[in-house]
């Protein structure tokens, strides 16, 4: 586990190593930044809708009960705004994306592309995993602002519609705005840039020491999801520890 | 980063090469002088570590101990791959999954940036032609066959220009008529641009073919190099039936 981190925070360091030729790299950036953006804006936002929703629903009848409707849209806000958008949106990235990665570098691996690359002289880090982690960095917060903006509406929705809440719209959002201020939202997208790291370097490691064909790369694909919540669930309590007023 | 101006062969020089993976001893000190511009086949029976050798020619394994030398120059060295151009011409074809086959081939030329991209696909379409693949140009690699695959691995080494060119088993999977355009290409290669060549293969055909030299290797050992004749006339029991295995029809089975 311990040679695990190891070899992730080196490659980590090399991908940072190679920034200055990311501009190079443009195009395999935009092309990964819409394919993640393709396959899960429309989840983001069916995911966040809900989230928000159910937080509504399980908040609005309590407080509105003891008299503390005006905090229902602050509490939704807030969580939805510095955690559950960035966590779960990390975790639903980490499925369908890191998941992605791992098994196309791990296939790249196994069926000797990689190897192909490097008898090139091209840097597979440079080729690979910087479009990629550099993709994920700047997709997943823009992910998250969407996450947060259809989460607060879910929150809306319900607080409004349901008869033991029956908050409506406009009240809900001036409880949000009275609580939620603009550093929330800028820690909610901090948290997403670095779990987007971690997804990023995860993933692409994990693709990158794949061995044994097939099985290999569907184990390969495994470790990469369930290592990446792992590492940010840890990171989630770190980053709020250290964020917290 | 441009590649030198220099179309010669280069020598290739591995001195004790040594390797083990997990305990298991897959190259014993292996001896090797191959000369530039030649064709230098290595021969040897399944798992006698001919691939674990060409991988450690080209710098993709790191020797447990032993060097090998490029025109004199330890591969280890900072700089060879910006200094001599090698290529690989991968068993599989290697060639990346994601692009076409014209992207692939010109991959070396696009990521160094070393021409325009309509330089880039004029060179690409001269050496898809070269290899008789020039409708391919925009097929993926999975619509291709084996011998397609090789040869348009062989188009995208070509491209590179090499000084030294590597072949994994180049006729593997192939049929007769394949293997013979596939030796045919790395004997115009040696003639046109004077490539050092180093094959490795069990494919007695091809060997004998094309062969300047040839090595057997058998367990990580290097048993005997010589020209194809002196490795025929080699009189040692293991080479001799390694080079004359042929089946045994029960005679009976000729009349059914």
């Amino acid at each position: 586990m311990f040679q695990n981190i190891g070899e992730i925070v080196l490659l980590f360091w090399r991908t940072l190593c190679a920034l200055p030729f990311a501009w190079r790299q443009r195009q395999k950036v935009f092309d990964q930044f819409f394919e993640i953006g393709n396959a899960s804006l429309l989840m983001v936002c069916v995911l966040s809708f809900f989230i928000g929703a159910v937080i509504a629903l399980q908040t609005g009848p309590v407080l509105v009960e003891r008299g503390l409707a005006s905090a229902v849209g602050g509490i939704v806000g807030i969580s939805v705004a510095k955690e559950l958008a960035p966590v779960m949106m990390a975790i639903l990235i980490a499925g369908r994306i890191g998941s992605a990665m791992a098994a196309e570098i791990g296939s790249m691996r196994v069926y000797q592309e990689i190897d192909a690359l490097r008898t090139m002289n091209i840097n597979p880090i440079h080729y690979l995993v910087l479009p990629r982690v550099l993709a994920i960095a700047i997709a997943l917060p823009l992910l998250v602002v969407f996450a947060i903006l259809v989460g607060w509406f879910g929150g809306a929705v319900v607080a409004a519609s349901n008869s033991r809440i029956g908050i409506p719209f406009q009240a809900f959002f001036d409880g949000l705005r009275d609580i939620v201020d603009l550093q929330d939202v800028a820690n909610g997208l901090f948290k997403s840039f670095c779990f987007a790291v971690i997804i990023g370097a995860v993933s692409c490691h994990q693709g990158l020491v794949t061995i044994g064909g097939p099985r290999g790369i569907g184990r390969s694909v495994t470790k990469a999801v369930v290592n990446s919540i792992v590492l940010i669930v840890i990171f989630d309590y770190i980053l709020t520890r250290f964020l917290l007023k | 980063m441009n590649p030198p101006v220099n179309n010669t062969g280069v020598s290739l020089q591995v001195r004790g090469l040594r390797k083990s993976f997990g305990g298991q001893e897959v190259l014993r000190g292996v001896d090797l002088d191959v000369r530039p511009g030649e064709i230098f086949v290595i021969m040897g029976p399944s798992g006698s570590g001919k691939s674990v050798l060409l991988k450690h020619l080209i710098g993709l394994e790191t020797p447990d101990a032993g060097e090998i030398l490029i025109n004199g120059e330890s591969i280890e060295s900072a700089d060879i791959a910006a200094k001599y151009r090698m290529a690989l011409v991968f068993q599989s074809g290697a060639l990346l999954n994601s692009l076409t086959v014209g992207e692939n081939v010109g991959l070396y030329l696009t990521e160094h940036r070393l021409k325009t991209p309509a330089e880039i696909e004029r060179i690409v379409a001269e050496q898809l032609e070269i290899v008789g693949l020039a409708e391919a140009v925009n097929k993926m690699p999975a619509e291709l066959s084996g011998g397609m695959k090789k040869r348009a691995a062989i188009a995208r080494a070509l491209v590179i220009d090499p000084q030294l060119i590597l072949y994994d088993e180049p006729t593997s999977e192939l049929d007769p008529l394949s293997a013979v355009v596939i030796g045919d290409e790395i004997l115009e290669l040696k003639r046109k641009i004077h490539v050092t060549s180093v094959v490795v293969s069990h494919d007695r055909d091809l060997a004998f073919g094309v062969a300047d030299r040839i090595a057997i290797i058998h367990e990580g050992r290097i048993l005997t190099v010589g020209t194809p004749d002196e490795v025929k006339r080699f009189n040692d029991p293991l080479i001799q039936r390694f080079l004359h295995a042929d089946f045994k029809r029960d005679p009976q089975s000729k009349t059914l």
